[in-house]
């Protein structure tokens, strides 16, 4: 990538104006908050979830381009999965949907903030409904370890 | 000195980082002063002299080297008192920044000083620095804090403060001298003015204005004073705690440790003369000269000198930025009340994405929440985008960051 500036294209752009999946649910299965201390982007996804499977999705809040981007690309890829394939979801999926995955590291958190909160809601999901205290251990460790 | 534009264009020379480029081989153009500033040549070299010719503890051998570093430090000590008019060099305290002074009061005046149901007062345009120390003292002993309110010009509502102290249960109000988002300069003398009738004392955190403007403490009539060094051209991690004696008086130690005692024993101590008793341990001496090598550089210059081109400067930005299309600039346009501090929100894109884009023309902008989050949520906005200016800074800075907006507005379709 030749600039940093150039993480700014046409899709970004597209997304952050008009992002996609963005509002409340207000029935939802689960909902989680999280924000980044040190830029105050500040993200909530709610999910409906059935039968093993995230029926509906939706984040709101406030960001960066980069941040609103990557959460309403997220979402997408999230509608419709299993749980086991939400779990499975990596930074890269969302990164290389969007031509981020050289992102300055200062950056990094903005884009994804939203995955860390997808896994945070999915392990507080698990935690409540499946009982399985080890799987749940893992999963916060996933997502404490993100970036 | 005179304070034409060039005579401040002829400052950047002192200034080895202004030479560097930046990105692709872009000028660097520094505009993130408020958080903290470039460093001149002089500061530099005394940091380095230091090293290599007097370095030793202070205070307590008698060789000459230790009497060398000493008379160092302490000699900057009376270089703070000239430049802010104290009268008693007792009454400083070196501390690593604004931060650890105002968490010093909190902690060796607050904890003896505050008790349960006693109120302390700040206002919404602070710094995290002067917000939380506060929240930790007063949830420690079940007291209140509450908040001088701002209109919407960005400067305070003193009637709030008024209805504080009528209720009598105020026991010190802390307020910045200058804001670090808005610029607003704080209408120091009416809410000391206040303060002393009712008999309440005052704290002022005076980090961002003691780099820029002419700051007089006896003449303020405050009781706490703070600042930081590395805002005003010294280096990072000194600062300095100012207390009127009588105050001081009142206060246990902060630290415990060498230096602050007078003796030892084994179950108790007696503490060391001030300011030593609130200097535990040794000190950061190298960026006390520092500091002192800062002063010594903004005195030659002149602060009214530094005060009168930042009016200038801010004055052009806020008539550049006025022009720019969607731009929205926060607090007063009334220059005599506001520092060179400029937080604004270009339409609706995310002041991240103004700062990145920006950088690639080697232009330095804060953007976020600037440590200032109670701000944040009265002016209702996640984060802004903020530039804020000093000695070294041009007009063409200005005019090369009013260009740089086109190619946010241009990626971004505005």
């Amino acid at each position: 990538m030749s600039s940093n500036a150039d993480i700014y294209h046409e899709m970004i752009v597209d997304y952050s104006r008009n992002p996609v999946n963005y509002g409340k649910i207000e029935d939802h299965d689960v909902t989680f908050h999280d924000s980044n201390p040190l830029c105050g982007d500040s993200i909530d996804i709610d999910m409906k979830i059935d039968d093993n499977k995230v029926t509906d999705i939706k984040f709101h809040g406030k960001g960066c381009a980069i941040c609103m981007a990557c959460s309403s690309v997220l979402t997408e890829i999230t509608k419709g999965k299993s749980l086991e394939d939400v779990r499975n979801i990596e930074k890269n999926d969302v990164l290389s949907e969007l031509g981020l995955e050289h992102l300055q590291a200062v950056r990094i958190k903005c884009a994804l903030l939203s995955l860390k909160v997808l896994k945070s809601a999915l392990y507080t999901y698990i935690g409540k409904h499946l009982e399985n205290s080890e799987d749940v251990d893992k999963l916060k460790e996933e997502a404490a370890n993100l970036y | 000195m005179q304070s034409t534009q060039s005579s401040f264009e002829n400052l950047r020379k002192d200034f080895p980082i202004l030479k560097r480029t930046v990105r692709d081989n872009k000028h660097l153009v520094y505009l993130d002063n408020a958080s903290t500033t470039q460093k001149p040549n002089q500061v530099i070299d005394a940091i380095t002299d230091y090293y290599q010719n007097h370095n030793a503890n202070i205070h307590r051998a008698v060789y000459a080297l230790a009497e060398e570093a000493t008379e160092a430090y302490e000699s900057t000590r009376d270089k703070i008192a000239n430049f802010v008019n104290i009268k008693d060099r007792q009454e400083i305290i070196f501390v690593r920044g604004t931060t650890e002074a105002i968490n010093l009061v909190a902690y060796a005046w607050g904890r003896t000083h505050i008790n349960e149901g006693d109120v302390i007062v700040t206002t919404e345009y602070e710094h995290h620095s002067n917000i939380v120390p506060w929240q930790l003292l007063t949830q420690e002993k079940h007291a209140k804090l509450e908040y001088i309110g701002m209109d919407d010009d960005g400067e305070l509502i003193l009637e709030d403060l008024d209805k504080y102290l009528a209720s009598g249960k105020v026991k010190l109000v802390t307020f910045s001298l200058m804001s670090n988002v808005l610029g607003t300069i704080t209408d120091a003398k009416k809410i000391i003015e206040k303060c002393k009738a009712a008999g309440v004392p005052t704290l002022i955190d005076g980090a961002q204005a003691v780099p820029h403007m002419k700051v007089d403490l006896q003449d303020l009539g405050c009781d706490f004073f703070a600042f930081s060094g590395h805002k005003m051209l010294g280096p990072t991690g000194i600062g300095v705690l100012w207390v009127r004696k009588t105050v001081l008086d009142t206060m246990s130690p902060f630290h415990g440790g060498g230096d602050m005692i007078r003796e030892v024993h084994k179950y108790e101590t007696t503490w060391n003369d001030l300011p030593y008793k609130f200097e535990a341990g040794t000190p950061n001496i190298a960026d006390v000269v520092g500091l002192g090598a800062a002063i010594d550089y903004l005195t030659k210059i002149g602060m009214d000198n530094i005060r009168e081109h930042e009016i200038e400067l801010t004055k052009y930005a806020i008539e550049k930025l006025s022009n720019v299309k969607g731009l929205q600039i926060y607090g007063t346009k009334d220059i005599a009340k506001r520092g060179g501090v400029i937080s604004f929100n270009f339409a609706d894109v995310h002041p991240h994405d103004v700062a990145q884009i920006i950088d690639e023309e080697g232009i330095a902008v804060r953007s976020g929440h600037h440590c200032a989050q109670v701000l944040m949520e009265r002016l209702n906005v996640a984060a802004t985008s903020r530039a804020s200016f000093y000695i070294y800074n041009t007009k063409e800075d200005i005019d090369i960051l009013v260009n740089s907006l086109n190619t946010v507005a241009k990626v971004f379709k505005l």
